[in-house]
């Protein structure tokens, strides 16, 4: 499965670059991953969210990348769910934004994971990744990720409709956070 | 706290629910002062806008004293204690659509952006208590809200000018001035305001400020055209007159230069059978709109007039008149407001005198009795203009 997604950023190039090669900073924006760790210049490991399939992890390695411009990566050994990501960085017309295209593409196995994975990406693949996308940009352009009353989990937001009623939510649901 | 929710169709309720807190780094809390019930919250009870939920708390016109900030917020924005008044429209202050004035499309704060953009193409900025489309935020028809981007909407009120003086700044004045302002308005101009509610009597207000030689006001609630006859403008009552022809015989055949429509999506047609065939389509569902006031305007506008649209649309429209619109050369121009735009220099105009909002409050009720003020205010009883309510 192939994913593409795009979105501008007021920002410069070489900070959503930087933003982005910091692979650490994933997890703010993107839903489905829980955590990923650098293991060194080159290599990372990365752990999926629950609803991506319990306890999928994987390591991968970058393959691609000009600072400010493009970086690829892609998964090694024999991960669960082999996946390869580009992300390009263009300068938009404005003189100040810059263009941000994702490609993602993921190879889907049979059995309980891939069961998990498909269903995760549901019927609107495609939605997962503009919803990241629009985080990202949130992220960068006002510091973080914007929380209402009705999707005050952020990365929750699509799974959640219909969602929480809009009013303040109670001490028990705030101390459960988002596995409430 | 106490606050009021939206219940189910046609139905709200003075609920105790809990307060809010800080959820992101540059949120505030407001304790309300004064809050209002605006024509926005019609469509919203009247379930004419998709996703609201039983629960939601209502309303997005409210100032009052902040008593908490996020550490996110400077102290030279906003401090404890300060006085403000809070604009509907949630904006970031940093994207592109902020940074060109276009607060209502900011495109950071609407967190169910991806639904808003299935039903407009683009999302749209997120709203206090205007359903969760535009993005599930607690309104301010209660005693505290939580405000995000603290540091960039409210404005603070740093003279003795009454609440009621500057609560409407939060929504219904900058919208009836942004409706006169996207009228290019000449001093030559017969505008011509259709919805004689708070929003229709501050746009008529604003095209005058704005040098209109006259300014039409059409409605069909004697009061409310009473009221705008009382402020210098002229009354057209559609039950009573043809409109079209009324209009022509106001501007010597011409036809209004500008028009106005602050009546929106649940206009009522003077003729039975045309407002059936609407309704009837709008109740199924297969219509989202009664849009009698738009398709008035733009077949009155003069050719080379601009038709401004601050009446809210939902959805999708039977029957727009987009022979008259291109033949005659109109300009169609609309937004939600963006209130952000207008606080500052129409706090100055209401400083000076120039406009006085205070003119359009007819009640002042406790929260407690938002029930009830819904009801006169929609069903138009008891004089009802504008209602206050009092946290
Ligand atoms: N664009 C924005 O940012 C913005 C902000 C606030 C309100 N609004 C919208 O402005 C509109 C008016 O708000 P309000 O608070 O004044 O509401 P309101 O319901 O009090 O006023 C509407 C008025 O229109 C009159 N009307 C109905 N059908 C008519 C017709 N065919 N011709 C002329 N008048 C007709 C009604 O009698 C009523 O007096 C609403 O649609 C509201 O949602 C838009
Ligand atoms: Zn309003
Ligand atoms: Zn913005």
């Amino acid at each position: 499965m192939e994913l593409t997604a795009t979105t501008t950023i007021r920002r410069s190039a070489s900070e959503v670059y930087a933003f982005w090669r910091d692979l650490e900073n994933l997890p703010t924006f993107m839903a489905h991953l829980e955590q990923v760790r650098s293991t060194g210049d080159r290599t990372s490991h990365w752990s999926a969210a629950a609803p991506f399939g319990k306890n999928v992890e994987w390591d991968a390695e970058i393959i691609d990348e000009t600072p400010g411009e493009k970086l690829g990566w892609r998964s090694t050994a024999n991960a669960d769910v082999p996946n390869a990501g580009t992300v390009r960085f263009v300068p938009a017309p404005d003189g100040e934004s810059t263009e941000v295209h994702v490609v993602l593409v993921y190879d889907i196995p049979g059995g309980a994971v891939g069961k998990a994975v498909a269903k995760y990406f549901g019927e609107e693949p495609h939605q997962q990744l503009d919803d990241d996308l629009r985080r990202l940009k949130q992220v960068l352009e006002t510091g973080e990720v914007v929380r209402s009353d009705g999707a005050p989990w952020g990365k929750r937001a699509l799974k959640e409709f219909p969602q929480r009623p809009a009013q303040p939510l109670s001490d028990a649901e705030l101390e459960k956070g988002a596995d409430a | 706290m106490r606050a009021n929710t939206w219940a189910g169709r046609n139905k709200v309720e003075v609920r105790d629910v809990p307060d809010p807190k800080i959820l992101n780094k540059r949120d505030a809390i407001v304790r309300i002062t004064s809050t209002a019930i605006c024509g926005s919250d019609l469509h919203l009870v009247d379930g004419y806008i998709p996703t609201m939920q039983d629960g939601d708390i209502l309303g997005h016109e409210f100032m009052g004293e902040v008593i908490e900030v996020g550490s996110g917020v400077s102290a030279d924005t906003l401090r404890v204690g300060d006085r403000v008044v809070v604009p509907f429209p949630i904006a970031c202050g940093a994207c592109a659509a902020c940074a060109a004035e276009l607060y209502s499309c900011c495109e950071n704060t609407n967190p169910n952006a991806g639904i808003a953009e299935k039903m407009f193409g683009h999302p749209t900025a997120g709203i206090f208590g205007y359903s969760h489309l535009t993005g599930g935020f607690a309104g301010g028809q209660a005693q505290y809200a939580r405000v995000p981007f603290a540091d960039v909407g409210p404005l603070k009120i740093e003279s003795e000018l009454s609440d009621e003086q500057v609560l409407f700044l939060s929504d219904i004045l900058p919208t009836g001035y942004m409706g006169a302002e996207m009228c290019d308005i000449q001093p030559s101009d017969v505008v011509a305001v259709w919805g004689a509610g708070p929003v229709g009597q501050f746009a008529m207000d604003s095209a005058r400020v704005l040098g209109a030689a006259k300014v039409i006001a059409i409605d069909k609630e004697p009061y409310r055209l009473r009221m705008a006859e009382q402020a210098g403008h002229t009354p057209v009552n559609f039950d009573e007159v043809d409109v079209r022809s009324t209009l022509l015989e106001l501007t010597g055949g011409r036809g209004p230069d500008k028009c106005i429509d602050a009546v929106g999506m649940e206009a009522t047609h003077g003729s039975a059978h045309i407002a059936a065939y609407d309704r009837v389509k709008q109740a199924v569902r297969s219509e989202t709109e009664r849009p009698h006031a738009l398709r008035q305007a733009i077949m009155s506008c003069r050719s080379g007039g601009v038709v401004s649209v601050i009446g809210v649309y939902g959805g999708l429209m039977d029957k727009f008149p987009a022979g008259a619109w291109m033949n005659r050369s109109l300009t169609l121009r609309t937004g939600q407001c963006h209130v952000q735009r207008y606080m500052k220099p129409l706090l100055q105009r209401i400083e000076r005198g120039e406009i006085d909002p205070t003119r359009i409050i007819t009640h002042t009720l406790p929260l407690d009795e938002a029930e009830h003020g819904f009801d006169i205010f929609k069903n138009k009883q008891d004089n009802c203009e504008k209602i206050v309510l009092k946290p």
